[in-house]
């Protein structure tokens, strides 16, 4: 296991220097994770650490991970909602780890959305 | 929840849900002492007099939409207070809260601490803006990190990035590893 060294650091800065170019767009996707107690407790901590694999497998720059409170469904937690630049939200349900990698491949970075998971499509004031 | 990093993530998200943009978390394990001790500090816009009143009420909440439960308080004050320890909240209206969960070490029903390293790291991961103080005090060992001095060292390289979260928990890991 690694120990956290300033020489490792500084490889690591020294590695994104080289790549790293600052945008001004902002972000193209935005990965929203449910992180109410309920949603904590149904797994949502796996479902970020699964995306957090998945973006750093990927080498994307163009995507945020964030999270919220407690959508008001918690039997259907692990949720998240994904948001593509100009597309509608969509929330999905029932997440795995395994689902969220499939979302993120198929919906996040090729834009089709994963019918099998999907709870709603569009914005929703309550429930 | 199955263990008590779970809990944590738990008090930490409601620091930001209470506009924290800076959050401390400490946990103390003293063997001699028989004590496990937890502090998550914020912020945040800390509570009223009421709200401290209701807080280990599970049906109350601050929230007025979606859901008008809160467990977060009520589930760790009950698991404290199963295994010998207790609950206690300070908290400022306009300056913060802190949330202080002690528990007797050795208790046969205290949950394990769990994986620190992704409770912290998922709470950079997601909230790169927030400066997280993150102290783990073991006996006479001490392990510290503050993203405000990561983020200096990093010169521009987004701390929420895959190769800086990895150097983070790995780095949290490999400490508790260590007799």
């Amino acid at each position: 296991m690694a120990k956290l060294t300033i020489s490792d650091l500084k490889q690591i800065k020294e590695k994104h220097k080289s790549t790293f170019t600052l945008r001004e767009g902002g972000y193209r996707a935005k990965v929203t994770v449910h992180m109410g107690t309920c949603g904590i407790a149904a797994g949502a901590r796996n479902i970020v650490n699964a995306l957090m694999d998945e973006i750093g497998k990927s080498g994307a720059d163009d995507i945020i991970v964030t999270t919220s409170g407690c959508a008001g469904l918690c039997s259907k937690e692990p949720m998240v909602t994904v948001e593509i630049l100009n597309n509608p939200p969509v929330k999905y349900k029932e997440l795995t780890e395994d689902g969220i990698r499939e979302i993120f491949r198929e919906h996040v970075l090729g834009g089709k959305i994963v019918d099998k998971f999907a709870l709603v499509i569009g914005s929703e004031t309550t429930y | 929840m199955i263990d008590l990093s779970l809990h944590i993530l738990d008090i930490a998200e409601n620091s930001i849900t209470a506009g924290a943009d800076e959050i401390s978390i400490k946990i103390r394990e003293d063997i001699s002492e028989n004590i496990l001790e937890i502090t998550v500090s914020d912020n945040g816009r800390g509570m009223d007099k009421e709200t401290l009143l209701n807080v280990s009420d599970p049906f109350f909440s601050t929230k007025k939409v979606r859901s008008n439960i809160g467990l977060g308080i009520p589930l760790l004050k009950q698991m404290a207070e199963e295994c010998g320890g207790k609950i206690e909240i300070e908290t400022a209206e306009g300056r913060g809260t802190s949330v202080t969960a002690s528990f007797q070490h050795d208790h046969i029903d205290r949950k394990p601490i769990g994986d620190i390293a992704s409770t912290v790291s998922t709470l950079i991961f997601c909230h790169p803006g927030i400066r997280f103080i993150f102290e783990y005090r073991r006996n006479s060992g001490i392990f510290t990190l503050d993203t405000l001095e990561l983020r200096e060292e990093l010169d521009g390289v987004p701390i929420n990035s895959a190769d800086v979260i990895k150097f983070i928990k790995d780095g949290i890991s490999s400490w508790l590893k260590r007799p």
